[in-house]
């Protein structure tokens, strides 16, 4: 293959892609696709970020400053649905576009139509959630849990979230499925399954995670809209219905949620790590077995985000005993990790760091994980700002440094140039010290009694709110660093050569960098 | 693995002078706020709190250990296994009976920390033989305490004025964790707490007693306390529950049982008082100044004190064809609520007396000048 020529194409748009607008429109590219769902989701991080701000704002002092109560509770509820539903999954999904195809040596994903209709429901449903903020009575304001019978109160944005949710679900089932097609029927000759890169392995899981929970918040939202507007009684205690069944079908969702948005970032730095360690991962088959019954185990642990529901004993010691579980194969990951880098012939590029405090910081929301499993311990800090710091470490530090990692690794790849590694070293420390600045004081008021989810709060909490605040502002600013530092790289910069990384072994860098429009045209083969 | 149940178990005074510092640095720590900095769980009042607080201290040293174990060697190796230092790679990439005994061990150590939890959740869970049975029901945004067999009754409010949490005047010591009424018990007696709601899920939360129990519609829960040493003890609402969510405190004042036998007898005298009061008729002035008050505590969240309601969320009543128009309408929405909507029925939820002045207030203030007094026996007769 020539590659000079290749790449002359991919620039000039001639070969293959249609220009302008309609390139990206009615693009059946897996590489243009995956470069629409990470724009999509850098813009859905900022969006949500900003709400972010004007939460740490508010919360700056004891008192209310800024909005009102249910202001408030609006940015709260759509930081968090936009967080993980415009931001975390579509830019995974992302990463899955770009990279499975160029990891297994296939020339494009399996259905590419299904693949553009997956990528371009996603801007439908972000306008409709954006516009929610312009409708009368304001945007959804009853928590990103969407729990009755305070969902029943909302006004016209309720039932735009639950259109906007249904078209997130519907899109992600539909990559989900092209997903799983393309993993297991365009695998590269040779490349059996237990040779598949481990970024590879966990988007596997995950899809049939998406799968299978996917439709269940569908039901439930249905359910909530069905409650609101035609009459049922699903959740309306008054007519015979149960707001409780409402918070056990959305966690069995929930919960698998959770290591939907974990999974993929596990796979990332399992990438990474070897890469920069110059050492082949540590215990491969067994990390694929532990990501198996992380997945495995993620469907019977829901009901611990419900111990103060009241359930019964029995109910409290089994979900209390499988959340537990759910530790073994996570240690293992991690002990795996610190294995790969034992010995190894490390250097610190900005993939490496992110990657490095993914482990460590990601370990940290681990632990407090297994401090919320014990349901004694559970009932005094659930819906405290402990379980806010306990979530944002695993997703901030983990899915979303993962992601930033992923970024910085595979940017030479797609564009073709080296990003600003002084930059980008920068970018990590900021991040880095601003989000344990930010959130690790949280933990302190969670145990000292400050409630998750409210506006104002008592005096004690003053001090730790005030840094936290301060600490969230800082973050805020270097993400813009993280923007301009991925357009720079975009638009020039030092050649990347095919492999930059000289301890990178999957097969994308054996194409050129960007890679041509359609790679693996003939597929390689894998010994 | 017992503490011995001190007072104040927070930190050291060194860790806090440095806390101190670095928010004294940033330079904006605002002179009224009392530097605080609580670091762990609040002091236990009951044993159960006890318990979960030794509980959570062992995990949380469980885990430091974990922590030091797992992280000192990828240290280690991030300092010395460097290419800039020369480190050359190895090439192991596999080693079964490492992995087997780092799945091992971590099951060991989780069997070590289920015992003691599970014979807690057991005790916890343990609601029988209570002393005194409470019906605790949340509406948004106030707690309504039952003394059961006692003919007891009444609404906790938040009594944190607006002007405090407007910033117009200075936070006072208990800022939102303070009530009109707190719940009273005695000490040393089981408390059992059966607990349910009127429109959302609420959640009824006493750091110090180590209970948090959600409080539902349409169910039944049941929890229980125990808190020997007389004092007051504050929390909030625990689960989100709409605009008010953050002012929903929860007070208990645990006094001596004979206090306690006391104040059950003026609260049967003041209930007393009241039904004797019955017929009486009031003054438009009288029934105002009573109004504003109710209004500011279950009417202002949502309708605003000025009366203008949040255009698109809640209506305004300044200037509202209900309030200034026919009253038997008026006072069937305050009645029976707008199901569907956050307007609750305040019927089952206040006196005819509160409901009159309420009513009156609402028809006789900012723009609505009707005029016309609504009487007790006005509510009475709507009741139906
Ligand atoms: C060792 C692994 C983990 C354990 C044992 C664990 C345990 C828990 C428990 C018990 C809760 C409920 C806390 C409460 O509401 O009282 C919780 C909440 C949560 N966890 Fe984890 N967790 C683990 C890992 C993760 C990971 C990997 C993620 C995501 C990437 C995650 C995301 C969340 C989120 C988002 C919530 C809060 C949901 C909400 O209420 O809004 N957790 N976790
Ligand atoms: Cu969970
Ligand atoms: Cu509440």
């Amino acid at each position: 293959m020539n590659t000079a020529t290749d790449v002359a194409d991919h620039h000039e748009h001639e070969h293959g892609a249609p220009s302008g607008i309609m390139r990206w429109l009615t693009s059946t590219n897996h590489k243009d696709i995956g470069t629409l769902y990470l724009w999509f989701s850098l813009f859905m991080f900022f969006f949500a970020g900003a709400l972010a701000m004007l939460i740490r704002a508010e919360l700056f002092q004891p008192g209310l400053q800024l909005f009102q109560p249910g202001v408030f509770n609006q940015l709260t509820t759509m930081h968090g649905l936009i967080m993980i539903f415009g931001a975390i999954m579509p830019s995974l999904v992302g990463f899955a576009n770009w990279q499975i195809p160029l990891m297994i040596g296939a020339s494009d994903m399996a259905f590419p139509r299904l693949n553009n209709w997956s990528f371009w429901l996603l801007p439908a449903a972000g306008v409709l959630l954006i516009a929610t903020f312009f409708v009368p009575g304001g945007a959804l304001a009853g928590g990103w849990t969407m729990y009755p019978p305070l969902f029943m109160q909302g006004g016209i944005a309720y039932d735009m979230s639950i259109l906007a949710v249904h078209i997130l679900g519907i899109s992600s089932i539909m990559g989900a499925i092209n997903i799983i097609t393309t993993i297991l029927n365009m695998r590269a000759p040779g490349m059996t399954m237990m040779k598949m890169p481990l970024f590879v392995w966990t988007w596997l899981i995950t899809a049939f995670l998406l799968v299978a929970v996917m439709p269940v918040l569908a039901c439930a939202i249905t359910m909530l809209l069905t409650d609101r507007n035609f009459g049922t009684h699903f959740f309306d205690a008054a007519a015979g219905g149960d707001a409780v069944m409402f918070q056990h079908i959305f966690w069995f969702f929930g919960h698998p949620e959770v290591y939907i948005m974990i999974l993929p970032a596990f796979g990332i730095v399992s990438t990474i790590i070897p890469a920069f360690a110059r050492k082949p991962l540590f215990g491969y088959v067994s990390m694929v077995y532990a990501v198996a019954s992380i997945a495995f185990l993620s469907f019977i642990v829901w009901a611990h985000h419900m111990f103060t529901t009241g359930m019964p004993v029995g109910g409290q010691l089994f979900f209390m005993y499988t959340t537990m579980l759910i530790a073994i194969p996570t240690g293992v990951k991690v002990f795996n990790w610190v294995a790969t880098l034992w010995r190894g012939s490390i250097t610190f590029e900005t993939p490496m760091l992110f990657a490095i405090a993914f482990v460590f910081l990601f370990a940290i929301g681990g632990f407090s994980g297994m401090v919320l499993a014990l349901v004694p311990v559970d009932i005094q800090l659930q819906d405290t700002y402990y379980v806010v710091a306990h979530f944002h470490y695993v997703l901030f530090s983990g899915s979303a440094m993962a992601i930033m990692g992923g970024v910085y690794y595979w940017l030479p790849k797609w564009t073709g140039h080296m990003y600003d590694e002084r930059l980008g070293k920068v970018h990590f420390w900021l991040t880095a010290v601003a989000f344990n600045i930010t959130f690790f004081p949280m933990h302190f008021l969670g145990l000292a009694g400050m409630p998750r989810r409210i506006p104002d709060y008592a005096l004690q909490f003053a001090e730790f709110n005030m840094i936290s605040s301060l600490g969230g502002f800082l973050l805020g600013a270097s993400q813009l660093l993280f923007l301009y530092i991925v357009i720079k790289c975009a638009r020039g910069g030092l050649p990347a050569g095919n492999r930059p990384w000289d301890g990178a072994d999957t097969l994308e860098w054996t194409q050129t960098s960007p890679p041509p429009y359609h790679s693996f045209v003939t597929p390689p083969l894998v010994k | 693995m017992r503490l011995p149940n001190r007072p104040d178990q927070r930190v050291g005074p060194s860790l806090r002078a440095i806390l101190a510092v670095s928010a004294l640095l940033a330079g904006l720590l605002p002179a009224q706020v009392h530097a605080e900095f609580g670091l762990n769980l609040h002091a236990p009042a009951t044993g159960l709190a006890q318990n979960i607080y030794d509980l959570h201290t062992l995990i949380l040293w469980i885990c430091c250990a974990i922590f030091v174990v797992v992280f000192v060697p990828m240290f280690f190796a991030l300092i010395r296994h460097r290419k800039s230092k020369g480190h050359p790679a190895a090439k192991f990439h596999d080693n079964l009976a490492v992995e087997v005994v780092w799945t091992i061990i971590p099951v060991l150590i989780l069997l070590g920390m289920a015992w003691p939890a599970t014979s807690l959740v057991l005790s916890m869970k343990d609601t029988g033989k209570e002393d005194l049975t409470i019906k605790v029901t949340g509406h948004q945004w106030k707690w309504e305490y039952e003394y059961l067999g006692d003919d007891i009754r009444f609404m906790s409010n938040s009594s944190t004025p607006k002007e405090q949490i407007d910033g117009a005047q200075p936070k006072g010591e208990n800022y939102l964790l303070e009530v009109d009424r707190p719940l009273v018990v005695p000490a040393g007696k089981k408390i059992r707490l059966v607990m349910t709601a009127s429109d959302v899920i609420h959640a009824w939360w006493i750091p110090a007693f180590g209970v948090k129990q959600d409080a539902v519609p349409g169910f039944i829960r049941d929890t229980w306390f125990r808190a020997d040493t007389p004092g007051t003890y504050r929390g909030q609402c625990a689960e989100l529950c709409g605009v008010g969510h953050g002012f929903m405190p929860v007070v208990v004042e645990v006094v001596p049982e004979a206090r306690f036998t006391a104040w059950k007898e003026e609260q049967k005298a003041l209930l007393a008082a009241a039904t004797a009061n019955a017929g009486k008729t009031y003054e438009l002035a009288e029934l105002k100044a009573l109004g504003e008050k109710v209004y500011t505590a279950n009417c202002a969240a949502c309708h605003q004190a000025n009366g203008a309601g949040i255009p698109g969320a809640f209506p305004a009543l300044s200037g509202s064809a209900i309030v200034s128009g026919d009253r038997a309408g008026h006072i069937d929405i305050v009645l029976a609520g707008k199901p569907g909507t956050t307007m609750a029925a305040f019927g089952k939820q206040l006196s005819d007396l509160d409901l009159a002045a309420v009513i009156t207030y609402e028809r006789n203030s900012w723009d609505n000048k009707v005029g016309d007094v609504v009487q007790p026996s006005d509510i009475a007769a709507r009741r139906k």
